[in-house]
């Protein structure tokens, strides 16, 4: 068979077609999990009990004035386990807690025939609880040495030396924030259980195995007798990852205990409250540069505010450090990293898992250290990209390192930029209350996970004897597009139409041990399986249609057709240059089954190449890296702090794109939600010794704002590179669902550009993250108040 | 009536046993219309949106989108609903579902129903024309603010809407707009749940007010349904007076213009058309398209809230209010109003009938709203100037505060620094120092109590500078 990156030059991949489900999404008619609930008899709603402080021990519970509540018909605690009492991996997450780890945390669930009575109910239950000190902040948790899990350092070369010999050395600290997933779909699960017992959960979840396997760890069965199936998401963002196990595990005991189909949806706050988050970090740095501007030594240490458990804090954290150099060669290096544990929920994955705060420490960095050297921000950049031959810190090799370079200065060109950057400080000297800030920050981002095992997919396509296609595979459809590209590959694969292949839903019972849908590895993992079930397929397909298509042949000459002479295009398949001599992948498929020739193929794939030392930090953890590039422009206000964002010019890698409109649409989005995360998105909890310490403040829609329309750039123009094929990844493409939300780290280096306009040139402007206008206004005044003392001193 | 009944796609369907809690939404949703989608539950995110028909104030209809999320369901009784599934089917996209589902509008689809039937209310919005809004197709972005969606990054829905032709002559909507919109018919319910009552007339209202006080007055609820979803709030009695005819007048006369309390914000944008400039500027930064749908000026003022964005503006365009009960009517200078934290001078059984705001109007205006998000989002500090220059010496000014003090205020102490002196850069900067005192700004999750203290300093130094462009007061 052809290697896996080749594409055939016909064949549905590489088409720009809408989502497979657009046509369902625009007319209400896609389900959601949620939807299907109504569909079901006996439907129970289920409601948590809160707890109403960040660190507690539950003294004594009472659970019978509840039942006195019309319409409740069972409060579920720990003692309504029959397996383990754990939500988590890392058992440490109990389900029924008899410690209150976080102001909100769940510690017994109402379970009623209406959503109001669930509700009446669990305020009815009657709890006594002795508080405990609590830890809230990065701040408190460093000072009281509050840490989880295993803390790492990634090394290379002698900082010591690297520091003698760097020119400048300069210092900092920096804090940043963390970020609410926001999946317009909150988590819920919906369970029920058969005549035989079989327990069959529909969940809203990024890892249905995994779902199954605490599903089961918590009823105390084994995964054959758990099916787990999510239909589609709205919205996962990596918060979908571990957080839905729980929630699952308490709709899936509440079905076996009662027989009646239980309904776990949480409301927005209740999401809010009891969901992990990106992870905040903590950074202090010392950085050595040369007389030349390039980098010599980076010594640091990110410490992550992992929440109250360690969920997949360690591996986040890995990636931070992985991604701390982002596009840049850094000689000598010493980075420590830790999970601080702190009273808040548990924070999880989310879009870049750690890379995106490993790359704005060092873009945070090089931002403040330009005007120090005398440099541009954007030369400072460029001087130190790592070059052809360069390795990262971890030891693996940059794989076209040349192509971080190539981005670059195609979209400097593109974008205009340095008739720009003339005109704004033109712009800027002539507006003593509005300046404008022009930005540019280069992404590299590793993909694969960085846990070996996890890089493995599995699939199941089956071709029936009418000749229509059914796939399935281990991945999970959050409007990433998956499934369409999916479909795509299957089409392709198999020379068939595109309107020859149906996708049935994700399942546990259909392909088992998947891995998560996630770090951005859907589409390779997932691509990689079901073309090797298609190419299975074809293969005995093949040898059919040779003996069929040989007597045919023989009009033109020849002795008959090699089983590799076989060509499948867009339904017909035929000896290779002869397309007129050829016949129906129908008629092949009938063919094939007269002849009992197997017409489904399970297909596997695993990454090649890959090793990673998770002590050391040391290895190949990464198949290839995603490059890629954006220039941003805003203006500030000098009055307010509130700011524009005037435009936005995005390149980016995907390779050979499997699916340009929904790559475009995952560089667009990603880039968006990242200055969210950069600009606007700001989580704040009561930190305060009152009675709410611990609290979420920032709980509903109305307190935490999301980008919306006025967000989006008012110049937004977005490409892929061209000719980028990626070799050995499915046909070509590379992955894309994260590495574009760190493309938005130029808006927030273009508001630290305005915001410095304010004061004198060849300071290190400082700006706090989120950069909300108030942020952004204190920036401003620092600089506003550095001019004014120059001109004291000048006078 | 004693039942409710919504046509819902154009179909009648009863609902036996409603319950003045029972949102729109999920009512729907237990219709088995589940394209309708809970997102936050609280009017911030659309996922929820549906088109209703309204009367255009002439003898026609407009489709306008509203979050059913905030809409009880009683106080939609007699009206009509169009949901996603109502506009079209995968078979048959209507032309917004087909430029969406295209153009890769969609990505994990949850919002996307709500974008169509925001998008769809501004397709057939009545003489939207090329060059409006700056836009090919006249398609006015805003109308999708109250839309939020946390996959594309917005820029495919933002292609779809501009790509949008006029309604074909078939189109059943676009015909409907010619027919008069459902009247709402008075309603009284009883049940377990609590009652609700719709009465037909003022008079009827304040006789229902007189006997229960203490009845959860309802005009818009954009309010009252947040306190329902995410409070738990139930009220004994609800009583929706947003239909009433005596509070949906507005009216000129030389020496004011009279705004009904039950007229929703957009109602008023259109029929003021621009004649009172400050609303003009303020209307588009009053939350969303979706909320200014539903919310009225009497529910604004009514809930008293410190943080609400109309009384800066009314104070600073010195308004009053018409109060009425059934004992009478007065009139409260809006300046008098406000008493305490979320506490007034309406008495029980008092209604809020109507705003007035006294002409000719001053001649420089200006709002300012900080905020985290440019739209559709709670001001942290929202400031409000109303100027009027004698040459360059001021003659008067008014300046509205919100989100600074337990009430709504008016910046006496800075007004009083800058009457009679000269519109100057000295005078403005010495004046914006007193502002910045005005108020007792705390600290919350918006903004520091500094942030804020700043903001009204700056924000007199914003309108002087502004106004130097403009060339106020050369």
């Amino acid at each position: 068979m052809s290697s896996l990156h080749e594409r055939p030059t016909h064949g549905a991949v590489g088409e720009a077609i809408p989502h497979e489900s657009a046509a369902l999404h625009v007319t209400g008619q896609a389900l959601y999990t949620d939807d299907l609930g109504g569909r079901l008899g006996g439907l129970l709603h289920a409601w948590p009990v809160q707890a109403p402080h960040a660190h507690a021990r539950i003294l004594a519970m009472e659970t019978a004035p509840a039942l006195t509540i019309p319409g409740v018909i069972r409060v579920l605690t720990a003692a309504d386990v029959p397996g383990e009492n754990d939500s988590g991996v890392k058992h440490d997450e109990p389900l029924f807690p008899s410690e209150v780890m976080f102001y909100g945390q769940a510690v017994a669930w109402v379970l009623a025939d209406t959503l109001d009575a669930a509700r009446l109910g669990a305020q009815a239950v009657r709890i006594e609880y002795g508080p405990l000190p609590a830890l809230l902040t990065l701040t408190e948790a460093i000072e009281a040495g509050s840490f989880q899990g295993n803390a790492s350092t990634l090394r290379r070369g002698d900082v010591g030396q690297g520091f003698a010999e760097a020119a400048h050395v300069f210092e900092g600290e920096f804090e940043f924030g963390g970020q609410e997933h926001f999946y317009l779909e909150t988590n819920v699960a919906l369970a029920q259980v058969d005549e035989a017992g079989q327990v069959f959960v529909q969940s809203s979840t990024q890892h249905p195995t995994e779902t199954q396997e605490i599903v089961a760890h918590v009823l105390g069965l084994s995964s054959n007798a758990v099916t787990v199936q999510c239909l589609r998401m709205g919205g996962g963002f990596g918060g979908k990852e571990m957080q839905p196990h729980g929630f699952a595990a308490v709709a899936a005991l509440g079905a076996t205990l009662t027989g009646r189909p239980v309904r776990l949806r949480l409301n927005r706050t209740q999401d809010l409250t009891l969901t992990g988050k990106r992870h905040p970090f903590h950074a202090v740095w010392k950085v050595g540069f040369g007389e030349d501007g390039k980098l010599r030594a980076l010594q640091a240490t990110l410490t992550s505010d992992g929440g109250w458990s360690l969920d997949l804090s360690e591996p986040v954290l890995a990636r931070a450090l992985c991604h701390v150099d982002n596009a840049y060669y850094l000689p000598h290096v010493e980075v420590h990293g830790r999970v601080a544990r702190t009273n808040k929920t548990s924070q999880t994955a989310f879009r870049g898992f750690g890379g995106p705060q490993g790359m704005l420490v060092i873009e945070d960095i090089l931002g403040r250290c330009a005007p120090l050297l005398g440099l541009e921000a954007h030369e400072l950049r460029r001087l130190n990209f790592y070059q052809e031959g360069e390795a990262t810190p971890y030891g693996q090799p940059v794989r076209h390192a040349g192509r971080i370079a190539e981005v670059w200065d195609t979209l400097l060109e593109r974008s205009d930029f340095a008739a720009r950057h003339a005109e704004i400080r033109a712009f800027n000297a002539a507006h003593p209350h509005r300046k404008r800030g022009l930005a540019v920050t280069p992404v590299k981002f590793g993909i694969s996970f960085n846990f070996t095992s996890y890089n493995q997919a599995g699939a199941l396509v089956h071709v029936y004897k009418d000749g229509s296609v059914l796939i399935n595979h281990g991945g999970t459809e959050m409007g990433q597009g998956l499934h369409t590209k999916m479909l795509q590959v299957a089409a392709t694969a198999l020379g068939v139409p595109l309107a020859c292949v149906r996708l049935a839903p994700t399942r546990t019972d259909k392909v088992p041990n998947t891995s998560a849908t996630a770090a951005s590895s859907g589409a390779d993992l997932n691509g990689g399986a079901v073309k090797d079930a298609c190419d299975q397929i074809k293969t005995r397909l093949a040898e059919v249609a040779a003996g069929s298509l040989g007597t045919r042949s023989v009009k033109v000459g020849a002795l008959g057709v090699h089983p590799d002479d076989v060509r499948f295009e867009n339904g017909r398949v035929f000896p290779v240059g002869h397309p007129e001599l050829g016949m129906d992948f129908r008629e092949v498929v009938h063919d094939a089954y007269h002849l009992r020739t197997q017409l489904w193929a399970a297909g596997f794939y695993r990454t090649p190449g890959l090793h990673w030392d998770r002590v050391n930090l040391r290895g190949e953890p990464f198949k290839y890296f995603s490059y890629g590039a954006s220039v941003s422009e805003v203006e500030v206000d000098g009055f307010t702090g509130a700011y524009t964002l005037r435009r936005a010019d995005l390149l980016h890698d995907v390779g050979d794109s499997l699916s340009p409109l929904i790559d475009l649409g995952q560089v667009e989005g990603g880039f968006v939600q990242g200055a969210g995360w950069l600009t606007l998105e700001d989580l704040r909890w009561d930190t305060s010794d009152g009675p709410n310490r611990g609290r979420l403040a920032t709980q509903a829609a109305s307190t935490y704002k999301l980008p919306s329309f006025s967000e989006m750039p008012e110049v937004f123009n977005v490409a892929l590179l061209e000719r980028a094929t990626e070799t050995g990844v499915v046909y070509g493409s590379k992955a894309v669902g994260e590495p574009p939300l760190m493309l938005a780290i130029s808006v927030r280096e273009a508001l630290r550009q305005a915001a410095a306009a304010f004061g004198p040139d060849g300071r290190a402007q400082l700006l706090a993250s989120p950069a909300t206008p108030e942020a952004v206004y204190w920036a401003l005044e620092t600089a506003r108040t550095a001019a004014r003392t120059a001109v004291a001193a000048d006078d | 009536m004693e039942s409710v009944s919504i046509t819902v796609n154009g179909e009648r369907r009863e609902a036996p046993g409603a319950r003045p809690h029972t949102t729109l939404l999920n009512w729907l949703r237990d219709q088995g219309l589940t394209g309708c989608k809970e997102g936050c539950a609280e009017g911030e995110c659309g996922a929820c949106a549906v088109l209703v028909a309204r009367p255009d104030g002439e003898e026609g209809t407009r489709w306008e989108s509203v979050n059913a999320c905030l809409v009880l369901l009683p106080a939609m009784s007699g009206g009509e609903v169009v949901t996603a599934e109502g506009l079209g089917t995968p078979q048959h996209l209507h032309p917004v579902q087909r430029e969406l589902a295209v153009r890769g509008g969609s990505q994990c689809g949850y919002c996307t129903p709500g974008f169509v039937t925001s998008m769809a209310a501004e397709y057939y919005r009545p003489g939207r024309q090329s060059g409006e809004h700056r836009a090919p197709n006249g398609f006015d972005i805003h109308a999708l603010s109250g839309n939020l969606c946390r996959c594309t990054g917005y820029r495919p829905i933002q292609d779809a809407a501009h790509a949008l032709g006029t309604p074909p002559e078939e189109d059943v909507l676009a015909a409907r707009r010619a027919l008069p919109a459902p009247a709402l018919p008075a309603l009284h319910l009883s049940g377990p749940g609590g009652d609700f009552r719709r009465p037909g007339t003022l008079e009827q209202a304040l006789e229902v007010l007189a006997q229960s006080p203490d009845a959860k007055v309802l005009a818009g609820g954009t309010d009252w349904g947040v306190e329902v979803n995410l409070r738990h709030a139930r009220a004994g009695l609800t009583v929706a007076v947003d239909a009433l005819p005596e509070l949906r007048e507005l009216i000129w006369s030389p020496d004011s213009v009279e705004i009904g309390a039950g007229l929703n914000l957009s109602e008023i944008e259109r029929r003021l058309a621009g004649r009172v400039p400050l609303l003009a500027e303020w209307f588009p930064q009053f939350a969303s398209r979706l909320i200014r749908n539903s919310a009225t000026l009497g529910g604004n003022l009514g809930t008293a809230s410190p943080i609400g964005d109309s009384p800066p503006v009314l104070l600073a365009l010195n308004a009053s209010l018409r109060l009425a009960s059934r004992g009478g009517e007065r009139e409260v200078p809006l300046a008098d109003y406000f008493t305490g934290y979320r506490q007034t001078v309406r008495r029980p059984g008092e209604l809020i009938r109507s705003v007035k705001i006294p002409l000719p109007l001053a001649p420089v205006a200006a709002f300012h709203k900080i905020a985290k998000r440019r739209f559709d989002d709670i001001s942290s500090v929202a400031v409000a100037f109303a100027l009027d220059l004698d040459g360059d010496v001021v003659r008067e000014v008014r300046i509205g505060l919100g989100g600074v003090a337990a009430t709504p205020l008016r910046a006496r102490a800075t007004e009083e620094a800058l009457t009679g002196q000269p519109w100057t850069e000295a005078t403005v900067r010495a004046a914006a120092r007193t502002l910045r005192g005005e108020g007792t700004p705390l600290d919350d999750h918006r903004a520091s109590a500094a942030y804020r203290a700043a903001m009204l300093e700056q924000a007199l130094l914003k309108f002087y500078f502004a106004g130097q462009e403009q060339g106020v007061g050369a």
